[in-house]
């Protein structure tokens, strides 16, 4: 976006106001994507707890309630600071932002690490269709559970990129090239950052708290 | 014709900035962007094609001994396939849309030019995966890919080709989010919303159905190949799965990818009569809502693809409704193209001969939509011939005509050459005919009972299989002869100069080729679109 | 400065918030399940994710067009979601 481009190459925008906004609409035309992208497992999960609520609810009492709560705290207060970075560098505080996108990817790797010790624990209690699986309860339950997994496994996807891209602002940064007046990276993974983070707002109801 | 050798111009505009292989493979100008899309495109094409060959060769005799049944599966999806993802989906939007889109709205290149040359990778990836699929045997599913044959039973490449597809879409997505963004936020001081040419309207259209459509693909295909990677049910009945639910998910995106397939074509088409008939479109702001009224319903009707498929009828119902919805702007949109001729001072130039193909083959091809978006009939000619031929009308008929026609349209300004006007009349003739030829004994067949995917059938319906065939080495004839001319039109036909077609439009103010950086001065509008003097 | 510290403490109290809108809907889960906990989970995830958009993503400085692409997926994913429910909830036999 801002590396020297070879003069054969010149810019197709006129100012940097212009530029702003169509990075702005690119990301949230990515986003709406995104939403879609998701929106077809979240299609699958109504459809199948139609039918089946008693499995589903049966498959939410065999996830770790604490785990998944835990890890939307963490995730919010990730958001937190990546906001706060974002408000560091808008008004120059280089170190600020350092900081806080460091906390951020901290908690998100935190956050992946919760998920992952879930995952174990449920390979060893067999429930993981598809690998290992030989739960008692409700057949369909197996279709809960592997929509939890596709649904948690694409989301962290998504967290791992995030925190790439987070090392990637975090050496910007420590080369100077990010300031007040060109912060549209830290822009731009914070909504994707925010975004991801959404994701799992609605992931945690739908996967955590089914009621029996 | 004989070649004129003119004498060589110093320069030919982006085409000369850099004639190495790196030069072509690093760019990040729009307009060789499009061309090497132009390229891929093209081989992709002549392998679909090649399919198709077979198939109608095969199809000359009753009794299918030509090839295996299995042989013939694997050619049809090859077929469908390659053509839908591979040709049809980028062939508007990404050769033409490349090209022209920035250069109509007075652009310098596109928004996001590094993403825009990523596109063509990701593009090349997926085509390549597509290709090994092919190669180490093929699919056996139909381009459809319906749940629990390709998730259980298939034994051919469908993971493979599932991956290849996979990608390719994502080359689609990074595609439409730059036209996206490259028509808000580029356009020329003075170009509003209502000055835009119709071409634009119909990319930007396209653009959000790529956007908002292909992401559900992706999910689809992945839970398809998760299916048939660990059996875990949910596709399959056994496990309490439900079949139907892949059908629900694919058509929320093949449907509107029927748009995405033809509303750039009906772009490609506003331009072609406008500048044909030298009048400016008639209903100019109706033709730009019908583009964007089409692309929204078309996400309101996947499900009339599912009438027979034990879906409820009661949702049949709702779905055939708004399925009859969507003939309304068409057929607004047909009707004004007419108008539009209407005392015209008509020239009929080749791209208007492929302008007045698509509206002939369009029509007839919408028609027959409303035969099978009918709730009962479409019990009858569900799964029939019928069907081929009536979506062949739409995206052949429409989409690859408007595709033709505008590439010898803006071919003048992506070559700085003319073609050879005589044969390319005579190719767009053959093309029409080849083509009615081949695909309206195809609606009587399916009307008579012949199901798709068979290649075994009655003696009876030898007489139309045959003649359909040999209405397709016709068509053959006719996207072979362009081929040959426009490759040596590239390099020794007549310079074009900027504008040869009189057209308005940014594009044709700039030389032909025009220079890496589009424009001298950033062009300021100040007049409508079409802005024809009176006749 | 003083904005900025201003905007801080806004983000703070939007964090603060998140986490009140967390212990209610986790705290919620302990109670006798019934029609409504579903609803509600979901009003109180989509109060959260209004709360991520309009403050943490600037939705709320944004121009009218960035708010309309915010919108849109949200918009598509209704009509998937509401389309296919036509059938299933329609349906005479079970999946």
């Amino acid at each position: 976006m801002t590396s020297a481009e070879p003069a054969s190459a010149p810019s197709p925008y006129s100012d940097a106001a212009q530029r702003d906004v169509a990075n702005h609409l690119g990301m949230w035309t990515l986003i709406a994507t995104e939403i879609l992208f998701f929106g077809g497992l979240f299609l699958a999960y109504c459809v199948y707890r139609g039918a089946y609520p008693a499995a589903f609810s049966a498959g939410s009492h065999r996830l770790d309630f604490w785990s998944g709560t835990v890890n939307t705290a963490v995730l919010l207060t990730s958001s937190l600071f990546m906001a706060l970075g974002d408000a560091m560098i808008r008004v120059g505080r280089r170190r600020g932002l350092q900081v806080c996108v460091t906390l951020t990817a901290g908690l998100g790797v935190l956050f992946l690490a919760i998920k992952f010790s879930e995952y174990r624990e449920m390979y060893a209690e067999h429930l993981v269709p598809g690998i290992r699986y030989g739960a008692a309860g409700p057949p369909q339950m197996q279709l809960f559970l592997f929509l939890y997994f596709v649904m948690t496994a694409l989301h962290a996807v998504h967290m791992l990129v995030g925190i790439g891209l987070l090392g990637w602002l975090l050496t910007l940064n420590r080369r100077g090239r990010l300031s007040r007046d060109r912060r549209a990276p830290v822009s731009m993974v914070g909504l994707y950052w925010h975004f991801v983070d959404c994701v799992w707002v609605f992931l945690y109801p739908l996967l955590y708290l089914i009621p029996r | 014709m004989p070649p004129l050798n003119p004498p060589a111009p110093p320069s030919r505009g982006y085409l000369s900035d850099g004639t190495t292989v790196a030069s072509w493979l690093c760019t990040r100008d729009h307009k060789r962007i499009a061309l090497l899309y132009l390229f891929t495109i093209t081989f992709f094409f002549l392998i679909g094609a090649s399919a198709a060959a077979l198939m109608r060769w095969e199809l000359t005799r009753p009794n299918g001994d030509l090839m295996t049944s299995d042989t013939y599966n694997r050619l049809f999806t090859l077929h469908g396939v390659v053509m839908v993802w591979f040709f049809l989906i980028p062939s508007i939007p990404a050769v033409l849309g490349n090209f022209v889109l920035p250069l109509a709205i007075g652009a310098r290149d596109v928004a996001f030019p590094r993403l825009n040359l990523a596109s063509w990778y990701i593009f090349v990836c997926g085509g390549l995966i597509a290709l090994y699929a092919i190669v180490v045997g093929g699919v056996d599913t139909g381009w459809t890919f319906y749940t629990p044959y390709s998730s259980t039973y298939s034994n051919s490449n469908v993971m493979v080709m599932a991956t290849g597809i996979f990608v390719a879409g994502f080359s689609s997505i990074a595609t439409g989010l730059n036209f996206i963004v490259t028509v808000h936020k580029l356009r020329a001081p003075g170009l509003t919303w209502f000055r835009l040419p119709l071409f634009v309207w119909a990319i930007y259209a396209t653009s959000i159905i790529l956007v908002l459509a292909t992401p559900v693909l992706a999910i689809t295909l992945a839970l398809m190949a998760l299916e048939r990677g660990f059996g875990v049910g949910i596709f399959d009945p056994k496990l309490g799965g439900d079949p139907l639910l892949f059908q629900h998910l694919f058509w929320f995106y093949s449907h509107p990818a029927v748009y995405i397939m033809i509303l750039p074509g009906m772009g490609v088409v506003s331009e072609l009569v406008s500048c044909f008939s030298r009048k400016k479109i008639f209903g100019y702001k109706v033709m730009a809502f019908s583009i964007l009224s089409i692309a929204g319903l078309g996400f309101l009707v996947w499900g009339h693809h599912m009438f027979v498929s034990s879906q409820s009828v009661y949702a049949g119902v709702v779905f055939s409704l708004l399925s009859f919805l969507v003939s309304v702007p068409s057929a607004i949109k047909v009707f004004n193209w007419i108008a539009t001729l209407h005392r015209g001072s008509i020239t009929f130039g080749t791209p208007l001969l492929y302008a007045l193909g698509f509206l002939a083959l369009f029509t007839i091809g919408g028609l027959t939509g409303i035969f099978l978006a009918t709730l009962a009939v479409d019990v009858h000619l569900h799964d029939t011939y019928f069907v081929i031929a009536h979506f062949h009308y739409i995206m052949v008929g429409g989409g690859v005509m408007a595709y033709m026609g505008g590439i010898h349209y803006w071919w003048p300004k992506i070559s700085g050459r003319m073609f050879p006007e005589g044969w390319a009349r005579f190719s767009a003739v053959t093309i029409f005919v080849g083509f009615n030829l081949t695909f309206f004994p195809q609606f009587l067949l399916g009307y008579l009972g012949m199901p798709r995917r068979y290649h075994i059938y009655p003696a009876e319906f030898q007489t139309l299989n045959v003649i359909s065939s040999a209405g397709a080495a016709v068509l053959a004839v006719g996207y072979l002869v362009p081929l040959c001319y426009l490759t040596w039109s590239f390099f020794h036909g007549k310079d074009a100069g900027p504008n040869p077609w009189n057209a308005t439009g940014l594009e044709w103010q700039t030389p032909s080729p025009p220079p890496s950086h589009n424009f001298e001065q950033t062009p300021v509008v100040t007049r409508p679109p079409y802005d024809y003097p009176p006749l | 400065m003083k904005a900025n510290a201003s905007q801080w403490a806004q983000l703070l109290v939007v964090y603060g918030a998140l986490m009140g809108l967390l212990a209610l809907t986790a705290g919620a889960s302990f109670l006798p399940g019934g029609w409504w906990s579903t609803p509600v989970a979901l009003a109180i995830a989509t109060a959260k994710a209004f709360l991520i958009f309009y403050f943490f993503m600037r939705l709320r400085g944004q121009s009218g067009l960035v708010r309309i692409f915010a919108v849109a997926g949200f918009f598509w994913l209704a009509i998937l979601l509401v389309l296919t429910s036509a059938d299933y909830l329609t349906r005479l036999w079970a999946v």
